[in-house]
């Protein structure tokens, strides 16, 4: 049973005018078995929080705690922090030319595993993998993420999280840029990985049409880079129906009342 | 400037004439085709810098082989182990082999084909075994002019490796002549002292329906500048060459490419690579410049070539100039390609998040690069160390 605890979290980037604090102290518990959305409009942080979970140079925590079963995930250097269970499923997943799809699934798999994987069951497993997913066998031979589509990235990302099991798995926006089909078939790879172990999941999203494949334990609203509410299921039913200009008076950057819409 | 016009072997005129004419060594230059050659030093001007071919040399590194002022008082030893099928000689510059292989076409090769005192010919008949050629610099401090000619006999099958090391300073002409029907299966590896300069021509002459395979490694010296140029005497000719180098901090690695088809049904294919990567914030420097000349009687011609980069670190300049003349409709096929790309902080958090650490995610990179390169060399020794070799580079960045 894993927990990733997340205590008033404050982070900040740098910019040309100086450091700009993005996240205003966020708490957020997940425990394996439990899957929690966070809903909010663009801008207002969701991504960020992704990122400062799993390590990203870039942002600064200033304040706060992330532990993983009771470890210091701040302390940890983003390989560390993908060994001790963390996976972030990117919005937007990074070309690396130069580097085949199925050495950098090996490398990782070796690195979470502590071990190589037995070759010919990693054949196997990897295969297995792709065709739950619908990807082509080719794009074992592919460069990471070099000329895929949107889509083809997002399954990518899915691929590797069956692979690597991680004890808690953040997903930013996998759904977006999804067609019908491919939405359904990334759905469906989520749920086996929800399915095949005690797992927690964290699901960011702008939208609810994945929610209805991946049905949440807990909905959170996100707005100015903070938790502004917290419900079950329902919550999502009534983003649907409202939007989120309801929650955008509560944050405290007004620029979230304009992109809510 | 006045042309060269009192040398009997001036082929036409040079580029690096007319760069330097019009004041504008930064523009494009004629065309391949009319690339000056002369085994004759005082035929070259003395380059200042700004002509086309010497514009991205740093000509202050190259210890006077371009301007006369170099006294070649060293010498560059060249050892060779000889198998049956393969002949040793040491030769004069008047035997009538010297020079099937091509003839300079800047001033350092001119000055070193001027120089040299004695030519080593390796000639390799019927299927030897694998034959390693060694060329040693003159030593820290000293410079050396060199002359080495490689020639198969007609459909002869052989591999040879030369490799370049030690120190000092050596410009040198390296003749491959290939009989008829021959393969010559060539991998050239400069793992350079850190001091080291060298300076060298290539000249590769093809024969009909022969084929070579070649593979360059760069790794080491202070400045290495190579020129290969590959003729075709006949149809059905073949060639493929191939490189890599890794440059690392103060270090300028130049590779200059000519593959000029004036002969029908003849095939070229260049892919080279280079990564780069700085400490200390010396600047790393990589040239790559790749002439494919499809001259109009090269009717059927098939040509590819290829040029990408790796930049590791800050502080690296990676040059890159494809170039594809083409003065006939009647081609199989010609197409040329080149790009530079960063290994960035943004890949190096992608392979790190899948829990990969920082020395495993730059090597997995590097090997994934020169792989296609490194898999070209059979001999599974030689492929082994040269592996080895850019791994050590790798540790000098310290992950
Ligand atoms: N590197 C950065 N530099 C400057 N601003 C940034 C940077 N990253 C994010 N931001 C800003 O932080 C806010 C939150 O961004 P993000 O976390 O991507 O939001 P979301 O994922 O919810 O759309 C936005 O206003 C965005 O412009
Ligand atoms: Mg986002």
């Amino acid at each position: 049973m894993s927990t990733l605890e997340i205590k008033d979290l404050h982070v900040s980037v740098a910019t040309d005018d100086g450091a700009k604090e993005i996240l205003k102290g966020v708490d957020l518990t997940i425990r394996a078995g439990e899957t929690h959305a966070i809903m909010g409009p663009n801008g207002s942080g969701k991504s960020t929080l992704a990122y400062a979970i799993a390590g990203h140079p870039k942002y600064e925590v200033t304040s706060g705690e992330v532990t993983l079963d009771g470890e210091d995930v701040l302390a940890m250097t983003v390989d560390e922090r993908a060994r001790a269970g963390l996976f972030l499923a990117m919005q937007y997943p990074v070309e690396v030319p130069g580097v085949s799809t199925s050495n950098f699934l090996r490398a990782a798999a070796t690195a979470v595993r502590g071990e190589a994987p037995k070759l010919r069951t990693w054949v196997k497993e990897v295969k297995g993998a792709m065709n739950d997913l619908d990807i082509d066998p080719d794009f074992a031979e592919r460069n990471v993420n070099e000329g895929f589509s949107g889509g083809e990235k997002k399954r990518h990302e899915v691929l590797q999280l069956a692979l690597l099991k991680p004890k808690i798995a953040v997903l930013d926006e996998t759904d977006s840029g999804l067609d019908v089909d491919a939405l359904r078939v990334v759905s469906e790879g989520v749920n086996r990985f929800r399915a095949g172990g005690d797992t927690g999941v964290l699901l960011i999203t702008h939208y609810t049409r994945i929610l209805q494949h991946i049905t949440p334990d807990v909905v959170h609203v996100f707005a100015g880079g903070r938790i502004v509410e917290s419900g079950g299921p329902e919550l999502a039913d009534e983003l649907e129906k409202t939007g989120y200009v309801r929650f955008a008076g509560s944050a405290a950057d007004s620029a979230v009342a304009e992109a809510a819409v | 400037m006045t042309l060269p016009n009192t040398a009997p072997e001036v082929a036409g005129l040079a580029p690096e004439l007319a760069g330097a004419k019009k004041g504008q060594g930064e523009s494009p230059i004629a065309s391949a085709s009319e690339r000056f050659t002369s085994y004759d030093v005082e035929a070259f001007e003395v380059p200042g810098g700004r002509e086309e071919n010497w514009r991205f040399t740093p000509l202050r590194r190259l210890h006077g082989l371009h301007d006369g002022s170099a006294t070649f008082e060293g010498t560059a030893t060249i050892d060779v182990a000889a198998p049956e099928g393969v002949t040793v000689e040491t030769v004069g510059r008047d035997d009538a082999r010297i020079g099937e292989g091509g003839v300079p076409a800047d001033r350092v090769a001119a000055a070193a084909w001027s120089t040299f005192r004695e030519a080593t010919l390796v000639t390799l008949d019927g299927t030897p075994a694998p034959v390693t050629v060694t060329v040693t610099g003159p030593g820290a401090g000293a410079t050396a002019a060199g002359h080495l000619q490689l020639r198969t006999t007609p459909h002869t099958e052989a591999t040879v490796v030369v490799e370049y090391r030690g120190s000092g300073v050596l410009a040198d002409n390296l003749e491959v002549v290939l009989g008829d029907g021959s393969r010559l299966t060539l991998v050239v590896t400069g793992e350079w002292a850190d001091d080291a300069v060298h300076v060298g021509a290539q000249h590769m002459s093809i024969g009909r329906d022969a084929v070579l395979r070649a593979t360059s490694v760069a790794l080491g010296g202070d400045l290495v500048r190579i020129s290969p140029t590959v003729k075709y005497r006949g149809p059905g000719g073949d060639a493929e060459l191939a490189g890599l180098g890794f440059a690392d901090a103060g270090q300028h690695l130049e590779q200059r490419l000519l593959v000029d088809h004036a002969v029908p049904h003849c095939t070229s294919n260049v892919v080279y690579k280079n990564a780069l990567q700085s400490t200390k914030g010396l600047t790393a420097h990589t040239v790559w410049i790749g002439d494919v000349l499809i001259r109009a009687a090269a009717e059927n011609t098939r040509t590819f070539e290829l040029n990408r980069n790796l930049v590791l670190t800050e502080h690296a300049r990676a040059d890159s100039v494809p170039n594809l003349e083409i003065e006939t409709g009647e081609i199989a096929g010609a197409g040329h390609a080149s790009a530079t790309g960063r290994f960035d902080d943004e890949q190096l958090f992608y392979l790190q998040s899948r829990g990969i650490p920082e020395d495993v995610a730059r090597r997995l990179v590097v090997r994934g690069f020169f792989g296609e390169i490194l898999s070209r060399i059979t001999l599974p020794e030689l492929r082994e160390r040269l592996e080895a070799a850019i791994e050590a580079e790798l540790a000098v960045i310290g992950v």
